[in-house]
């Protein structure tokens, strides 16, 4: 036995061409796949640093007064975030008062209600509609959506409600033009809603049928089987669906410039327009410089500190969730 | 579940004298309105194809593909020097993302597994694949385009290979780990070197999958617009061979041609809408059926 060993690790010793297998090409090719997971990291922390090191002269011009201040005055070079603040958590908070019922609802149908036939047809239908590139929400959201939305939703609530305290408020439009911080919040939501709908009916199917047969067993109709039975065990995950939904909603571009109408002022009216951190940015990127320019890439640092918290607790909350 | 489906509808204990009222006026709710929510996204995206399928058909003619865009005020032109830029840094977008994203997606399955690194470039690829594209947009803006001192095609490709590379990552990630492990130890047992396993056996047992991934990320990346604004731009002629300069691209030329005073201009955003949409959309449902047989297996 021991002469054994002792002769395997003189062969081990004397022979070089006993090598590990693999050799140079082999060690290449580890190197190269860690290099490339590296670079994943360094990208995150390179858009953490370039943003705050382009929006850091605002920062020290402004103080923390950048973040409470509402003007927003290019000829007096006069920059704060806080109407692009309140329109991006407005527009993002309407958009899950609306999106996340609708997903639930659209998960409930398809796990629970939906016939076996038309089951795959329906949940590509929904999942297509993650695919749909932002600009053209915005174009249906701009040319479809908002003079619909003017004429049936904007005149009549307005009319309705005119002269009323704190509703008469929240929901008066001074402008019906169909463009606002709750058009932009409706966008948002069908925009989310392809993504927490697919995520939850995946959760709905994980959980063991025997737990709903059981309800259904002792006599419970759907509406209980959902609500006491399927969305407890689920509950977690569904927050983390609707954190990364929300994640969504603060970061998209595209299709809130186009319906959120891009005004400068605070209002306390969901109908009149308003703008978000992303819109403000798209809308001025090209044609600023100087301290402006600083102000986009300062506000750009806001959006990114609150959409990776929100992503962070998502994540956490959802282990892992599907791409597509 | 099949059970349970067909059994509700044609159970009659729910019957009036049997079940409070309040109990199946809560049920009855809840299948109107989870079936009318599932109502809405359809047809959500129904109106959205109809109303591209609409206004896009319109502007359709061979010119399209053959003239550049015109410039603001003049008559006719077409979108082909858009397509061609959307194509060129589409293209070059995913041949740098490929290989990056595949081989960190094999890092993470193969060599790092659950090592403290390989957990948080996975928790934090996730999170890069939800991160809002804008902000990559200005990250890229800082790193190429005011350096160089001009926007460009390659700035725009960078951006849109950095969006691409967390779907790559993934997916390569999810698809090699379905790799039986038995496949693994055997390449092994004979001796090869894990770059020869991986290469030889994994890969290939998981190339549908990673093909499915790779061709997620191109119907990602084709449709983006707003990192595209601040690295490529856009202009109205067909762009220099160096990739200098505001690069043509359909996103960015809808984007400013929809909201123009322009009918011409309007004209060809739709066309173009409709153009990008159909593509996003085919390669969408493609994807579906490559992974397919892989699922099954």
């Amino acid at each position: 036995m021991g002469a054994l060993t002792e002769q395997i690790s003189l062969t081990r010793t004397a022979s070089p061409a006993r090598r590990k297998p693999g050799g140079l090409g082999d060690g290449l090719f580890r190197a190269a796949s860690y290099a490339s997971a590296l670079l994943v990291l360094l990208v995150l922390f390179g858009i953490l640093a370039s943003i705050a090191y382009g929006g850091w002269p605002a920062f020290a011009e402004f103080g923390p007064g950048f973040i409470t201040s509402s003007a927003w005055n290019i000829g007096q070079e006069q920059y704060g975030a806080l109407v692009a603040i309140v329109g991006t958590l407005a527009s993002a908070v309407l958009a899950l008062l609306i999106g996340v019922p609708l997903s639930l609802g659209i998960a409930i149908y398809l796990t629970q209600l939906c016939p076996g036939w038309a089951r795959k047809p329906v949940s590509m239908t929904i999942e297509l509609l993650a695919s749909v590139p932002s600009i053209i929400y915005g174009m249906w959201g701009l040319f479809i959506f908002a003079p619909l939305f003017a004429r049936f939703v904007q005149m009549p609530v307005s009319n309705l409600v005119e002269g009323m305290p704190v509703v008469g408020t929240l929901f008066y439009a001074r402008v019906p033009s169909g463009v606002g911080i709750l058009t932009a919040g409706i966008i948002l939501a069908i925009m989310i809603v392809p993504f927490v709908a697919s995520i939850t009916r995946d959760m709905l199917d994980q959980i063991p049928t025997v737990l709903r047969e059981s309800a259904y067993g002792i006599g419970c109709t759907t509406w209980e089987v959902v609500r006491h039975v399927l969305v407890p065990q689920a509950s977690v995950s569904i927050i983390g669906a609707i954190m990364l939904g929300l994640g969504r909603a603060l970061g998209e571009t595209m299709a809130v410039t186009f319906v959120i109408g891009n005004a400068n002022r605070l209002s306390a009216s969901v109908f009149d327009p308003g703008s978000t951190i992303a819109s403000r940015i798209a809308n001025e990127f090209n044609e600023a410089d100087g301290l402006q320019l600083n102000s986009l890439m300062a506000l750009g640092c806001i959006l990114f500190v609150i959409t990776f918290v929100v992503l962070i607790i998502a994540r956490l909350l959802v282990r892992r969730v599907k791409v597509a | 579940m099949d059970a349970t489906n067909t059994l509700i509808p044609a159970a009659p204990p729910l019957r009036a004298s049997r079940v409070r009222p309040s109990r199946r006026v809560a049920d009855k709710l809840l299948v109107g309105a989870s079936t009318a929510a599932t109502l809405v996204g359809i047809v959500v995206l129904g109106s959205i194809l109809a109303m591209l399928i609409i206004e896009g058909v319109k502007g359709f003619s061979p010119l399209l593909f053959t003239e550049p865009t015109p410039g603001p005020g003049s008559d006719g032109g077409g979108i082909a020097n858009a397509i061609l830029g959307s194509l060129v840094m589409t293209v070059l977008g995913i041949l740098v993302a490929t290989p990056i994203g595949v081989m960190a997606g094999t890092y993470l399955a193969e060599y790092g597994r659950h090592s403290k690194l390989a957990d948080l470039i996975r928790f934090l690829n996730d999170i890069l694949l939800s991160a809002p594209s804008i902000l990559i947009g200005l990250f890229v803006y800082t790193l190429m385009v005011r350096p160089m001192g001009s926007y460009s095609g390659w700035a725009g490709a960078v951006a849109l290979a950095i969006i691409a590379t967390p779907v790559i990552v993934r997916t390569t990630e999810d698809m090699l780990r379905l790799v039986p492990a038995t496949l693994r130890e055997a390449g092994a047992a004979l001796g090869a070197p894990p770059s020869k396993v991986i290469t030889a056996i994994t890969w290939r047992g998981a190339s549908a999958g990673i093909v499915t991934g790779i061709i997620l990320a191109l119907a990602r990346i084709a449709g983006e617009t707003a990192p595209l604004l601040f690295t490529a731009l856009n202009n109205n002629s067909w762009f220099s061979s160096n990739l200098m300069g505001g690069v043509p691209n359909l996103p960015v030329m809808i984007y400013q041609f929809a909201l123009s005073p322009y009918a011409n201009w309007q004209q060809l955003a739709w066309a173009g809408a409709l153009l990008i949409t159909v593509t996003i959309l085919a390669l969408s449902i493609v994807a579906r059926f490559v992974i397919k047989p892989q699922r099954a297996r």
